[in-house]
């Protein structure tokens, strides 16, 4: 089997190319579902027997979460590859997935502290999964001024690798220790809801919005990865003849 | 006729010795992270309240707050004058595992400001009303504390040498790591302090500082080979 393809995707002027073509369908694709999954979990789905609609915003708060750290695990493992194998193109794709994982962090805990507000009665709980959130944030944020702090950029690539790969080993300490941490100072203030199995009207939803994010996520990298590329190469002869 | 090459812990002694004698050359610049200790954790009482039975509630954090602090100041010019003059170039060059001289220098590094904060601490810790009988694990907990943080923190070092104002970048990078210390480290005291056993948040504690010191010295290097190798 010849593998020329898949090599070919480490060439910017074909990548470039090919994301190009990809980022429409990505696009389209997602605004469909985050449409259909809106309707469906705003109007369709029934409402929470204890939460009443408040529950309604789990639809972006648990896809955000949820892409939060899908993004950083591809934002680690595309530094990963670019380290050991030197590739350019790996490299801008673990920045060009910085950006858009910080504003999912920063969409989930903003959509999670205006859950708390009316269910716990306050903006912000010291809560398990917020905290290590919050702490998601600052990791986000750690890589992307340090990657901002070199001149030079194949050193900014290399080093934000190294930092990239560090922090996704230590992202499950993180978690564990969090959620260890607050079981242990759980606040009295916070009422705890019992977990009833979600209902599967309720489900759909859910999985219609994660679907539709992780598109959507395609469609940011895509379109960003570009604009690296374009960057990157800009005194490069394949531009200026496409030019 | 072959190259003799030093033994490698030979090598990693000798940089040990070279950063001690340095150290005790300039013992003034060595003592200010202690000071520094000392005095962020005074602030608290002047913030909060005199009370002792008050502040022992938060004694064990403030401590562990203002020791990962303290520990960050003398980082951030840990490699910076090996690279500027060319030391840490040869070392690349020697032939000799270079995760192991790094780590030799973290360990110089521990030995003169992680150190001195678990020495210092029960004094800091009574005066913010913590009892004698969480002395054992306040500073057991912070030297295994302090010794993780010395490698997360050689491994920030490593990667902001040759960053203009790396001193806010490195510890906007190593402190989230560091999270999981302080959570485990204080919980170990307060859990003493509420006559529980601490076993479990040390243990923890020290698996986390065997796993950096098994992988530490890796990023370490290969951090330290992009500052150079460019």
């Amino acid at each position: 089997m010849s593998w020329t393809w898949f090599h070919k995707l480490a060439s910017p002027p074909h990548a470039y190319r090919i994301l190009g073509s990809l980022a429409p369908w990505f696009g389209w694709a997602s605004l469909a579902l985050i449409l259909l999954a809106t309707w469906w979990g705003l109007v369709k789905a029934p409402a929470d027997y204890q939460q009443g609609d408040g529950f309604r915003i789990l639809y972006v708060h648990a896809p955000s979460a949820w892409m939060s750290m899908f993004t950083y695990v591809v934002m680690a493992v595309a530094a990963g590859v670019g380290l050991i194998w030197r590739i350019k193109l790996a490299h801008a794709a673990a920045a060009a997935c910085a950006p858009i994982g910080a504003s999912f962090t920063f969409l989930a805990l903003a959509t999670g502290s205006i859950w708390g507000k009316p269910m716990w009665g306050t903006w912000w709980v010291w809560d398990a999964r917020l905290t290590s959130e919050l702490l998601l944030l600052f990791l986000y944020l750690g890589y992307m001024a340090l990657r901002a702090s070199f001149d030079d950029p194949q050193r900014a690539d290399r080093a934000s690798a190294v930092l990239a790969l560090v922090g996704v080993i230590n992202v499950p300490i993180i978690h564990y220790s969090v959620n260890w941490w607050s079981t242990l100072h759980q606040p009295a203030s916070v009422t705890k809801f019992d977990k009833p199995s979600i209902d599967l009207a309720m489900l759909i939803p859910l999985f219609l919005m994660i679907a539709g994010f992780q598109l959507y996520f395609g469609w940011a990298v895509s379109r960003r990865l570009r604009g690296e590329i374009l960057r990157r190469e800009r005194n490069a002869n394949w531009l200026k003849e496409a030019a | 006729m072959t190259a003799v090459r030093t033994p490698t812990l030979a090598a990693a002694k000798l940089v040990f010795q070279r950063d001690m004698t340095l150290a005790w050359r300039r013992w003034d610049e060595v003592a200010q992270p202690l000071i520094f200790y000392v005095v962020v954790t005074t602030m608290f009482p002047l913030a909060t309240t005199p009370d002792l039975s008050a502040l022992r509630v938060i004694g064990g954090g403030v401590v562990w707050v203002a020791a990962l602090l303290a520990s960050l100041l003398a980082l951030e010019a840990l490699f910076r004058a090996d690279v500027e003059d060319g030391t840490t170039e040869q070392w690349v060059l020697s032939g000799q595992p270079l995760g192991y001289l790094l780590l030799a220098k973290v360990a110089a590094h521990w030995v003169l400001t992680g150190l001195p904060l678990v020495i210092m601490s029960p004094i800091v810790g009574t005066g913010l009303g913590l009892p004698t009988s969480v002395w054992g694990v306040l500073m057991s907990s912070l030297l295994l504390g302090t010794g993780t943080l010395s490698i997360l923190g050689g491994i920030g070092a490593a990667l902001t040498v040759g960053v203009r104002r790396g001193s806010v970048l490195l510890s906007l990078l190593v402190l989230p790591l560091a999270m999981p210390l302080l959570i485990f480290g204080s919980r170990a005291v307060s859990m003493q302090m509420d006559g529980d056993s601490p076993a479990g948040p040390l243990q923890l504690l020290a698996a986390i500082f065997f796993m950096a010191l098994s992988l530490g010295p890796i990023a370490m290097s290969a951090a330290i080979r992009i500052s150079v190798e460019n």
